[in-house]
């Protein structure tokens, strides 16, 4: 029994159970292939998150977020500043780096993409560490203070996308969002993507 | 361990008084019986607190009830973190290891001074750690990440509580000395014991790294020490988070072979492949902080794989192992007690009348299929990204943690507390129920808070339709439904566990005596007399069809579910 000694003084010379040695090889390979399944995707895999990260105060970052969204900030015909809920629209140029600042309660600012192109996104924490979790398509990822990851990401498909903190930031954690656009190829227009997400009445752009 | 020994080399410690449980044939000594009491009611006792902190959590994770008000539920989640997977678990588990070190063994309790003064820094930092939080200045979550900051008060009690639970684990180690030099038992120490080495083992790695992390902490937040590193915390603090959970698995699994033992007579397969299993757990379980860092900045892949995989999933095949030694001794020895017709005549004239019986089995069912399977998926490096911090960790880990930890650990108290307090359960046919009630409430939770992780539900987060937010946008329909079952299913849980609580007081309380002449168990332990084939278990006629068709589907399962979160994975935006 389990609760007393081995009735075998010698129970490291007993035989195995042949279903047990049957399992132990079967756990064995399985647990082999999960391991190099995981390298394997670094090979073959699209989605590996990137780990080029540098140490950044946050008064820095935040100011290269700043002139990112100066730089960039979209316009509409009129040629006035575009917002959305009185959140800067910024539209960077296909391939060019893009800054996304996290910090209670907000990510900031807007940033529209194109479907199909890969941008350098930068991605720190002016205060606590929060949670950037992209939906609805369920990408998460843990954002430090001081810390700046910046990934390849390339939208695989049009339409307004919400960022909602998934990391515990204090009281405000459950009104921190942020939002992500992605229009199609040269058209400036995310409607006309096959969004699966009905347009909320509250994005709307004003300004 | 000499520290000890000298406490224990006090005015009367010599003098160890020991009885004999009548039905089990176990010599219990009085400072052991004293302190397993001690540690397992207050291990009940938060258990309840925690309990019900867990239903307001759930209740108000329901949209549409939405119970508390936003800064009380934080406050609430972080005293349920911390009441239930620190206190409740930890205490239990000290009852756990002096019942498997003194009781098993027949011997007397190393050092009981020590033992009391490590049980009272114990409770003294529970208390402190729920004055912190309900002062409500340490709504910071029990994983406390900085740059959040708690009171002094927080840090402070979890320092005492880890201090006083390694000192329960020398007193531990000291008992196994002391057992060993009195010889008061033959041969090597059994498997249930192994088991809980593995455990304190564990404990001691685990709560080191809990006092590196935590003593600066403390410091930082009286201000003495001006900066934490946020990345650097998480990884050692999982050092210590994460390892508590082997401690858990290895004293959960070492429950499943005592009460199959205690029940239908199990023996091991065989012992060297299950102390093998437990082996690789103190090889390699230390490895899986990296677990809650896989959506980090700053580590390298190589570090993420092999820290995550626990060094080529070795102690994965652990855990399988035990998933299928358990059952394969259970068949063995039902098979042996004369249920042989059939792949599963031993399963279904099992005694699932009996809690002990039902809650482990329900215990080892469910932890492998829904908390193994989707901490393995969770735990993969890429797949991580996909439910990180959405609210399917909690989901996994009340699968592992609730499911599987806690179930156990209530079915050995429907053992224990007969053997300790010499009093039969009071309601026999409320207890029947227990473990099904509570069972089928935490597999709800688990599974529906999986559910509305994959939709993307953030966890530790007050109201998802972030109404007062900014930038809005809506959860699909599906996500309301699935924190609706999961608030249905918290109250089933709340319930079975208001059974458990109320069962256990009462029992203590008022159940019927056992120390007299003729008295009988409600539920009885395995009789011996029932074994009719006597060499049925031999290597070489042993059979187990049930078993093999058990962890194949298993198997089945676990290969299904892999590869489809690979698939949901292939499907999202590039990234590198
Ligand atoms: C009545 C039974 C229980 C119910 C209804 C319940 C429900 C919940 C819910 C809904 C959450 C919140 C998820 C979130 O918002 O992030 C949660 C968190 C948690 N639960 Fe439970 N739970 C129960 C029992 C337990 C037990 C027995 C344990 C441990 C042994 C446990 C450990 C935890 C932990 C560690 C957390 C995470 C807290 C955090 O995120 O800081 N729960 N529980
Ligand atoms: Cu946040
Ligand atoms: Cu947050």
């Amino acid at each position: 029994m389990a609760i007393t000694p081995p009735s075998n003084r010698l129970w490291w010379k007993e035989p195995i159970h042949g279903l047990e040695i049957g399992w132990i090889v079967i756990s064995f390979l399985w647990g082999l292939f999960m391991f190099f399944f995981m390298i394997a995707w670094h090979f073959i895999g699209q989605q590996n998150l990137s780990t080029e990260t540098y140490r950044v105060t946050t008064a820095a970052y935040e100011q290269k977020v700043i002139d990112f969204a100066d730089e960039y900030q979209a316009m509409d015909e009129n040629g006035d500043y575009l917002e959305e809920d009185f959140v800067p629209v910024v539209r960077p140029p296909a391939g060019a780096d893009v800054y996304i600042l996290a910090r209670t309660y907000e990510f900031w600012p807007i940033v529209e993409l194109e479907r199909g192109q890969s941008y350098r996104v930068h991605l720190s924490s002016v205060d606590l560490q929060h949670g950037f979790s992209l939906q609805p398509t369920n990408i998460n990822i843990s954002v430090h203070p001081g810390y700046e990851h910046v990934m390849h990401i390339t939208p695989t498909e049009s339409g307004v996308f919400g960022i909602v903190c998934n990391e515990f930031c204090g009281i405000g954690h459950h009104l921190m969002t942020g939002r992500i656009r992605v229009v199609e190829p040269g058209t400036g227009d995310a409607a006309t993507g096959p969004a699966d997400e009905p347009a909320d009445d509250s994005i709307q752009a004003e300004g | 361990m000499t520290t000890i020994d000298t406490g224990a080399i006090g005015a009367a410690v010599p003098r160890a008084e020991f009885r004999t449980c009548r039905f089990s044939g176990l010599r219990i000594e009085a400072n052991a019986e004293k302190l397993i009491k001690f540690n397992a009611v207050t291990a009940v006792l938060f258990l309840a607190l925690g309990g019900l902190m867990g239903l307001l959590v759930a209740l108000t994770r329901w949209p549409a009830v939405q119970i508390l008000p936003a800064d009380w539920f934080y406050l609430v989640l972080t005293g349920h973190g911390a009441n239930v997977l620190l206190f409740w678990i930890i205490f239990f588990e000290i009852a756990v290891l002096y019942f498997a070190g003194a009781v098993v063994l027949g011997s007397r309790l190393a050092a009981p001074k020590w033992a009391w003064t490590g049980f009272v820094l114990m409770v003294v930092g529970a208390v402190m750690a729920n004055y912190a939080v309900l002062r409500g200045d340490s709504t910071v979550m029990f994983t406390s990440y900085p740059p959040l900051q708690a009171s002094q008060w927080f840090y402070l009690s979890l320092v005492l509580f880890a201090v006083g639970a390694l000192i329960a684990v020398f007193v531990f180690f000291g008992t196994l000395v002391v057992a060993k030099a009195e010889k008061t038992y033959d041969g090597s120490v059994p498997l249930v014991t192994f088991g809980a080495i593995t455990a304190a083992i564990i404990a001691v790695f685990t709560l080191a790294s809990g006092a590196i992390i935590l003593v600066p902490t403390w410091l930082w937040s009286l201000g003495l020490v001006t900066n934490i590193d946020s990345l650097m915390y998480k990884v050692v603090w999982w050092g210590m988070g994460h390892s508590s959970q082997q401690i858990n698995v290895s004293a959960h699994v070492a429950i499943w072979y005592a009460i199959a033992a205690m029940v239908v007579g199990a023996k091991p397969l065989s012992e060297k492949v299950s102390r093998m299993a437990y082996f690789m757990y103190i090889l390699f379980l230390q490895l899986a902080s990296a677990h809650h860092i896989l959506a980090e900045p700053g580590m390298s892949s190589a570090w993420k794989i092999v820290n995550t995989s626990y060094m080529m999933y070795l102690a994965v095949m652990g855990s399988m192992i035990h998933g299928l030694t358990v059952p394969g001794a259970i068949e063995a020895a039902q098979r042996r007690n004369g249920f042989t017709r059939g792949a599963f005549e031993w399963l279904t004239k099992a005694p699932w009348g009996n809690p002990a019986f039902s809650g482990m089995f329900l215990s080892l069912v469910m932890f492998g299929f829904i908390g193994g399977i989707s901490g393995v998926v969770l735990g993969t490096e890429q797949l991580n990204v996909l439910m990180h911090n959405t609210i399917y960790v909690p989901g996994h880990f009340h699968g592992t943690v609730v499911a599987g930890t806690t179930l156990a650990f209530m079915a050995a108290t429907f053992l224990l507390v007969p053997l300790l307090f010499q009093r039969d359960i009071i309601w026999p046919r409320l207890a029947k129920w227990q473990p099904y009630v509570f069972g089928l409430g935490a597999a709800g939770i688990s599974l529906f808070m999986m559910g509305a992780g994959t939709l993307g539900v953030p966890r530790r987060q007050w109201d998802i339709s972030l109404a007062d937010a900014v930038l809005r946008f809506e959860f699909p329909p599906a996500a309301y439904l699935m924190m609706g079952l999961n608030g249905i299913s918290g109250v089933l849980a709340a319930t079975g566990g208001v059974m458990f609580i109320v069962i256990i007081v009462a029992t203590i309380l008022a159940g019927p005596r056992l120390d007299r002449p003729g008295a009988k168990l409600a539920f009885p332990l395995h009789d011996k007399a029932r074994e009719r084939v006597s060499t049925y278990g031999s290597e070489g006629t042993l059979k187990l069809p049930g078993t093999i068709i058990l962890v194949t589907l298993f198997f089945a399962a676990f290969v299904l579910y892999y590869f489809v979160n690979w698939k949901y994975l292939s499907e999202l935006w590039l990234f590198r």
